[in-house]
């Protein structure tokens, strides 16, 4: 196969990405209800809705409902830890797939680090149960309403939470059972 | 068996040292491994046990599903933090005697995995006999590992191993709870004296080796 081709095929590669939501949809949600999300960010053909954190439960349960979205499926919740200099510190990010339209869209949740909460929305998709919990063990973000609110993958006696930036590569002390 | 134990309480100097070689015979010539795979070192130790390479020409092929059948536990591959209160059970409900092979290098010494979720070496949990290098190593180290236990079963007295003494088999933990400390109904003393034990008591064959 020639090099020309070869290029051609990775760029068609690198073009394709998924689809999101039509635009016109997004900016009427918008319209319709102030302050439900600050910011709608499309980049690399993704689209991310920042939502503060008070309005995600809302949020969720109308894009899982609504026309021209039908957001059925939660496929991730994710957390982010920007660092302990940052501000807002954490991000928990909702990465949302539709079944029905075959499209895919995230929700950003900003938290600080002396007020790591955010509401539950395993009322509105079951499978942020565990998720949560991930997001919960790893980072320390605390889902209030949460039904279950355990550690999931870290032993139950582990101290503090493993994916933060601050905390140390090889734990805070050696492991020994003698 | 028991009937040894008797035999060398009875006459220490005599009669031991031909019993020896024929228990340690019979122990060496049947090492039942205990089916322990914990990560990519299990695919090599399952290949062990194949046509090929055929453990059972050295008595070691009966992979026991449990512990209470178990002679060697071949440590597999790397234990996370996680895993290692479930190792260390399963090492004290085999029954004496009993050897651990540390096979691969994340179980001797954590191998790359130089983090907060793996234990950096399975010796910190339960006492090792024989280590294996390498990443994994081939099923022909394993089956070395084995002859070199071998050749140290045939080392041993009857008098460094006996079976479980009374005082020791009243401290025995309660079936079917994952104890936290040590601690026992009967011996909440001796439990105290060692508080830094958080999941068992020292074995038998781990105090004879630790002076």
């Amino acid at each position: 196969m020639d090099i020309e081709r070869e290029k051609e095929i990775a760029k068609g590669a690198r073009r394709t990405t998924y689809q999101v939501p039509p635009a016109e949809l997004v900016s009427a949600l918008r319209g319709e209800h102030e302050g439900w999300f600050t910011d709608a960010v499309e980049a690399f053909g993704e689209l991310t809705l920042v939502v503060p954190r008070e309005q995600i439960v809302a949020v969720c349960a109308h894009l899982k409902s609504a026309p021209g979205f039908e957001f059925d499926m939660l496929s991730d919740v994710s957390g982010v830890d920007r660092g302990p200099e940052e501000e807002p510190r954490f991000e928990v990010n909702y990465h949302l797939f539709s079944t029905k339209r075959y499209h895919r869209m995230r929700l950003k949740v900003l938290l600080n680090q002396e007020d790591p909460h955010v509401q539950t929305v395993t009322g509105v998709w079951r499978t942020a149960n565990w998720h949560e919990r991930e997001t919960f063990d790893l980072m320390g973000v605390i889902f209030d309403g949460h039904p279950d609110l355990r550690r999931i993958l870290l032993p139950d006696d582990w101290q503090g939470h493993a994916l933060r930036k601050d905390f140390p590569l090889r734990g805070y002390e050696p492991y020994s059972l003698t | 068996m028991g009937l040894e134990s008797v035999i060398a309480d009875a006459l220490p100097e005599i009669i031991t040292t031909r019993l020896d070689s024929l228990v340690n015979w019979a122990r060496k010539s049947s090492l039942w491994p205990a089916t322990f795979g914990l990560a990519c070192c299990a695919i090599e130790m399952m290949a062990t046990t194949d046509a090929r390479h055929d453990l059972a020409r050295f008595g070691s092929e009966v992979f026991r599903a449990s512990p209470r059948q178990a002679d060697v536990m071949i440590v597999s591959g790397r234990v996370s933090r996680k895993m290692a209160p479930v190792l260390r059970r399963i090492y004290d409900q085999m029954p004496e005697p009993k050897w651990v092979i540390s096979m691969g290098a994340c179980a001797t010494s954590g191998g790359v995995f130089d983090n907060y979720a793996i234990v950096q070496g399975v010796d910190k949990i339960v006492p090792v006999d024989v280590y294996i290098p390498r990443c994994p190593p081939r099923p022909e180290m394993l089956i070395h590992a084995v002859m070199m236990l071998q050749e140290k079963v045939m080392k041993e007295s009857l008098r460094d191993r006996p079976d479980v003494p009374p005082s020791e088999a009243v401290e025995a933990v309660p079936p079917g709870t994952l104890p936290a400390t040590g601690v026992s109904a009967t011996n909440e003393a001796a439990a105290q004296e060692t508080p830094s034990r958080p999941y068992t008591i020292a074995s038998r064959h781990e105090r004879r080796r630790s002076f």
